[in-house]
């Protein structure tokens, strides 16, 4: 079996699953945010009044809550959702509640990640698309909607076909100025936004020995653009060590077997890769950026589960550093904790300096809820996930999607600019 | 039938992202299709389906979409494939049932037309050019939660 058939088959305490077979896996970890959450709180009322037992969850200790699409609270409607989420937590006993305001808080998918809340080998359900993220570390990542989620918290357990497996074999190391988000653009463009419908997309080979675990967050985070229903990278040291630093223990790394069965292997060479973007409006729509069309651009947005996370700034920091920028550009750390790294060391002044806003970490304008949505005709360079008409705004707005790299040397042009071009 | 000829139908036209924090589904209805298709709320009457092509709901897992457009009136999309979750979501909260069907078919049905369709027979009939097409039909899963009436009304065996 491979990996994902490994996990599923210990969760649903079978000796072996195959791809198509469907069965009903007990659940490790579970997230909420403000979103799914009060869509939950209405799957709950409707429930009670069906004379369906909701006080209690299965095992609160197993659910944990992010606020991160709508806050800091920009009008009334998402600050009662926000005093929803609230009580929801208080009424069932769920102490894992990341607050804005409190502490440590951030989006749903990079919490996982910085606060260990996932480990390899768990089946993991979130109430959001790119709860895929978390495969990176080794454990089986799926986004579900609010009515699945809910069933979840009640039950401890859901239904899942196995998924089939296409596994991307990486060989060799990115060039300098190549991210994981080039990377994954160009296995969208070549597959499509429904290459990895229903399907696991794994990622191995001597590319992945070499990336850092929050690139191959890069990687599992895109997949969910292709369709799949998870992505996965197979545990190793290194994500060991990133989990130990962020608290984790009791790690052990499940991985498949060497007889293991995948439905289809693609082979990339790392190597060989270009700064990449998608055009808009799908993040099929690939090309690489020295053949990019001349835009005049209006903005460059540095943020969300995608590309906001410590590396992400890290690497938009090395292009700003010294520069300034010539169109709006905004940075959003994905989390507090990122945030506090950023200001440690020295990220944040290079961002300030360059002319840079730096906001709260949130999902903000990625998903055209606020904090800089797009006015029609628009054109924005971003490190985010999609660039469907609408998405970050007006539906007559433009968006090309890309690697904080490319967005920082395009910020400092203003136009879709490789950072290997830069002066 | 309101039809869309094209493919890869995401969730921010479904219900763009500005409404993600309604949970009034009237009021998300008002605002169906509002991406892609703006007259969608005067032209949909209850019982309406549609149709389009491939990786229909492609994008987000927003239950938003399919409660968007089941309280629209949409009784069912038929497309020639889904995505993923936007295909569950439809399932499990039993808001519209996703059918999928074949190029032939697609081809067939023009806006507009009157159609029925029987999923005991996995069949739709087309009242408007008096034809009959097949649909694929649901897996041995999906059809028990169909039949059940959503996730939380099915027994698992």
């Amino acid at each position: 079996m491979n990996i994902v058939e490994k996990i599923l088959a210990r969760a649903s305490y079978r000796d072996k699953v195959s791809p198509d077979d469907v069965i009903f896996a007990d659940i490790d970890k579970v997230m909420v945010h403000d979103v799914s959450g009060p869509g939950v709180i209405k799957v709950f009322d409707k429930l009670k009044k069906q004379g369906i037992n909701v006080d209690k969850l299965w095992d609160p200790s197993k659910v944990w809550v992010a606020e991160d699409h709508f806050v800091p609270s920009a009008e009334k409607i998402s600050a009662e959702n926000i005093v929803k989420l609230q009580n929801f937590t208080k009424n069932y006993g769920i102490e894992k509640h990341f607050k804005y305001g409190m502490g440590q808080y951030g989006i749903c998918h990079t919490l996982s990640h910085e606060e260990a809340l996932v480990l390899p080998g768990e089946v993991y359900v979130g109430g959001d698309s790119h709860t895929n993220t978390t495969g990176a570390l080794g454990a089986f990542a799926c986004g579900l909607g609010h009515t699945d989620i809910a069933y979840v918290l009640l039950n401890g357990k859901i239904w899942f076909k196995v998924p089939e497996t296409l596994y991307f074999k990486l060989n060799g190391k990115l060039p300098d100025h190549v991210m994981a988000k080039d990377l994954i653009l160009k296995i969208i463009g070549d597959i499509g936004t429904d290459g990895g419908a229903y399907r696991t997309m794994q990622f191995g080979g001597s590319g992945i020995d070499e990336m850092s675990v929050e690139s191959r967050l890069t990687l599992c985070n895109m997949t969910t653009e292709a369709g799949a229903k998870n992505g996965i990278v197979e545990p190793d040291q290194k994500v060991t060590d990133y989990l130990t630093a962020r608290g984790a223990n009791n790690i052990t790394l499940v991985k498949g077997d060497s007889d293991a069965e995948y439905a289809k292997v693609y082979e990339y060479e790392s190597s060989e890769m270009e700064p990449t973007v998608a055009k808009p409006f799908s993040p099929e729509n690939t090309i690489v950026v020295r053949e990019a069309p001349n835009v005049d651009l209006d903005k460059s947005y540095i943020g969300s589960c995608t590309g906001a996370k410590y590396e992400d700034l890290e690497a938009a920091a090395k292009i700003l550093k010294g520069r300034k920028v010539k169109i709006r550009t905004e940075v959003l750390p994905a989390a507090i904790s990122i945030y506090k790294r950023a200001m440690e060391n020295g990220l944040l002044k290079i961002f300030l300096d360059a002319g840079v806003t730096v906001g709260p970490p949130t999902c903000g304008a990625c998903c055209g809820a606020h904090m800089g949505v797009l006015a029609k005709d628009e054109i924005c360079i971003s490190t985010t996930n999609r660039n469907f008409p609408g998405r970050m705004g007006h539906v007559d707005s433009q968006t090309y999607l890309s690697s904080p790299l490319v967005a920082a040397a395009s910020a400092v042009t203003g136009k879709i600019t490789d950072p290997r071009d830069l002066n | 039938m309101i039809k869309y000829e094209r493919d890869n139908i995401d969730t921010d036209v479904i219900i763009p992202g500005q409404y993600l924090k309604i949970h009034d589904y009237n009021e998300l209805a008002s605002h169906a299709m509002e991406g892609l298709d703006p007259n969608f709320h005067t032209k949909v009457k209850e019982g309406d389906f549609i149709l389009s092509g491939k990786n229909f709901g492609c994008g987000s897992s927003r239950e938003h979409a399919p409660i968007a457009l089941s309280h629209s009136g949409i009784k069912a999309v038929l497309a020639l494939s889904f995505a993923r979750i936007f295909y569950r979501n439809a399932v499990d909260g039993a808001f519209l049932l996703p059918i999928e069907i074949d190029e032939n078919t697609y081809q067939r049905i023009s806006e507009g037309d009157e159609i029925n369709i029987d999923i005991s027979s996995n069949e739709i009939k087309n009242i408007t050019k008096n034809q009959t097409y097949p649909m694929k039909p649901f897996s041995e899963i999906i059809g028990k939660i169909i039949e059940a009436g959503g996730l939380f009304k099915y027994k698992p065996d």
